[in-house]
């Protein structure tokens, strides 16, 4: 089934990619979401297998690849929304739609692959589908954010490669070759770990750049601010998601040998930094999908801090990368409604969003709560259980710091957030706003609902899935 | 053998950290290009004809005439100047190099591997961190362009001395290899050129949060 995926998918983008007839290359798109729809229903149903030696449908690839299709569904409604109202020609928008759906699929496969080689190839594609989407609107600024995307990323890319070269040298004193994650994980106790610690070092560095770590988060906070809002909200989830991945299985790999303790503080280091990068820089941002972007970094940082601390973490920073796609793609897709109202992303001249777009404005509300883990949001579940994992780590003072830093970010994202919604704006003339529709934001409070669901009343296969994803990781 | 091509290899670092000419820059990576043709040669001898040939034709086709051809046409067809011109004095520069080679010498000394040729490790980490060196510290785009085709070429040693064992490796390092050069090049012409008239860094900075 995933070569008839890939294949079917590869089909879908050629013809996207020559197609300029509008009806055609609309229900292609519509095409390929059953597709990645039919794909995800028979992974669940084949949970646990392999198919084509390099892909198998484990926990964390199912999960992660079931929130992937259901993200993917509005991101399309809402690509479609915005080519229409951007008038896009038909080359741009032939463009648009092939990068979306390479970059759609290259993020399913790398969630499922269990090689280390194959996860980097498929992080590799995603490099080159997101920097078309980066580079849509054909102007200076975009470019210098493909530049900066593709550069950091190529460099990044690199430095996997050199992680993987050090790893295939540890597992020489093993006697072996196959770099997959389960033959890693079954040979720990052989590995060499004065190459493991270098592995593990390029490796981590060079997925920082997609899941938005520091040192390489720069590129992405670009990527983010300069491609269209859909494809920013794919950037800014599924594809985080998918360095997540990369890091996660090799971590569970180096977890269960003596480096885990080494492992832990490299991780936590990074993480912690994160979190102090993004505080810094949300209190002096003023573009609203930068802010977002940044806020994305600091989520990361709590994520991989519950990966850090252990115990309960593991649990719960998977629970948080869900939640987390769910409300970060809403508020990305709501940001396009707000931009057509304003056209414009500073924080200067946008305000009292209530009076042009009620519905809208509730989003960003409701959104708000949400990323900033207030309750009744999900995420103030997952990241309570991952301040619970550090203080049972006994990191009390990190856990202080890190909670006022916190207060800091949910400062500063309110001040803007509240400043958007009741402030007027100085100077704008609201003579020829546009009305946009209330159903636009339809898909927004889905997923916030469904984000709030998840994290207070879990389902118990949802519980099942997460507890197998984390299962082979020590306690 | 192996080892006088590995360190002339090392040799064309330091020139390449003291040269001033952007021409000049390209000549030493189409010569590192021909020294790791060689070494390929030399050191793949246990993998099937068919892939060696592969590997060969990329260092000589790829990596000595191709990426260098198309770089001097960038710089003329982008009218960019001669001067490479570094944020710091050549003399430091190749004080900081000769400084990264011994560390990287330091670094191997601590590892003890029989597997591994150490000199194809200290080869490597150090082509490394010069490109990074070399992205970091000098002015222009196409600078970071060379720069990264070092750390490339640095990349690809480490995993010819892996390539007896694990010739797959070999192939992702020149898939890697093709891949992201074709992305970056191919964004360098058609776009960087032609939008950014005098290419330096200095235009790119208009990406802020404000």
């Amino acid at each position: 089934m995933i070569g008839v995926y890939l294949l079917g998918a590869l089909a879908i983008a050629i013809i996207l990619f020559i197609s300029r007839n509008k009806i055609l290359v609309y229900s292609l798109a519509g095409l390929f979401l059953v597709l990645q729809s039919a794909f995800a229903i028979y992974a669940s149903f084949h949970y646990g297998s392999t198919e084509s030696i390099y892909f198998t449908y484990d926990s964390l690839g199912v999960i992660l690849l079931i929130t992937m299709s259901i993200v993917a569904i509005p991101a399309l409604i809402h690509s479609y929304i915005y080519i229409e109202n951007h008038q896009e020609n038909a080359q741009a928008r032939a463009i648009y739609l092939t990068s979306m759906v390479l970059l759609i699929m290259a993020i399913s496969a790398g969630y499922l692959s269990n090689h280390i080689a194959v996860t980097w190839i498929f992080t590799e594609i995603t490099t080159l589908s997101a920097s078309a989407l980066i580079y849509h609107h054909r102007n200076k600024l975009a470019l210098e954010g493909t530049w900066k995307y593709v550069f950091i990323c190529a460099i990044s890319i690199t430095f996997i490669f050199i992680g993987i070269l050090f790893l295939s040298l540890s597992l020489q004193h093993a006697g072996s070759d196959d770099l997959s994650f389960r033959n890693l994980l079954a040979r720990r106790a052989e590995l060499n770990p004065v190459w493991l610690r270098m592995a593990f070092l390029f490796i981590f560095t060079g997925f920082t750049a997609k899941l938005g770590l520091v040192p390489m988060f720069t590129a992405g906070i670009d990527a983010k601010d300069k491609a269209p809002a859909p494809a920013g909200a794919l950037l800014a989830t599924v594809l985080m998601n998918l360095g997540f991945v990369g890091i996660f299985r090799f971590y569970i790999v180096i977890a269960n040998t003596p480096l885990l303790h080494w492992a832990q503080l490299v991780v936590g280091t990074a993480a912690f930094l994160s979190i102090f990068v993004s505080t810094v820089y949300m209190l002096k941002v003023k573009n609203v999908k930068r802010m977002l972007a940044y806020s994305g970094i600091e989520h990361m940082g709590i994520v991989m801090l519950g990966v850090a601390a252990g115990g309960v973490g593991y649990y719960a920073a998977v629970l948080h990368i869900i939640l987390h796609a769910f409300v970060k793609s809403s508020l990305f897709f709501q940001f396009n409604q707000l931009y057509r109202v304003f056209q414009d992303k500073s924080i200067y001249h946008i305000g009292n969003y209530f009076k042009y777009n009620a519905t809208g404005a509730m989003v960003l509300l409701f959104g708000f709560i949400s990323a900033t883990a207030m309750p009744p949001s999900g995420l103030f579940v997952s990241e309570f259980l991952i301040f619970k994992s550090i203080f049972d780590a006994g990191q009390i003072v990190l856990l202080i710091v890190v909670l006022l830093l916190l207060t800091l970010i949910i400062f500063a994202f309110g001040k803007n957030i509240f400043k958007v919604l009741f402030i007027p704006a100085v100077g704008f003339d609201d003579s020829n706003v546009e009305k946009i529709s209330p159903w636009e934001s339809l898909s927004q409070f889905l997923f916030l609902a469904f984000a709030v669901y998840l994290g207070l009343n879990p389902p118990a296969i949802f519980v099942q899935l997460l507890k197998d994803s984390v299962s082979l990781l020590p306690i | 053998m192996i080892h006088v091509l590995l360190i002339t290899f090392i040799i064309t670092l330091f020139y390449m950290a003291i040269a001033n000419r952007l021409m000049t820059y390209i000549k030493v990576l189409a010569l590192q290009g021909v020294i790791l043709f060689f070494v390929v040669f030399l050191q793949l001898s246990e993998i099937n004809t068919l892939n060696l040939v592969l590997i060969m034709l990329e260092t000589i086709v790829f990596k000595s005439l191709a990426v260098p051809l198309f770089l001097s046409h960038l710089l003329k067809r982008n009218n960019i100047t001669r001067e490479a011109e570094p944020f710091l004095p050549n003399f430091v520069s190749l004080v900081i190099t000769t400084f990264i080679v011994v560390i990287t010498i330091l670094i191997s000394n601590t590892i003890k591997d029989d597997n591994l040729d150490k000199i194809f490790f200290v080869v490597a980490l150090s082509t490394l961190f010069f490109g990074l060196y070399l992205i970091a510290t000098r002015r222009k785009i196409i600078t970071h362009v060379m720069g990264y085709m070092v750390i490339e070429n640095g990349v690809f040693v480490l995993s010819l001395a892996v390539g007896n064992e694990m010739p797959m490796l070999v192939n992702l390092g020149i898939m890697l290899d093709i891949f992201a050069s074709v992305l970056i090049l191919g964004i360098f012409l058609n776009k960087i050129g032609d939008v950014f008239k005098n290419v330096s860094v200095d235009q790119l900075s208009n990406l802020k949060d404000y």
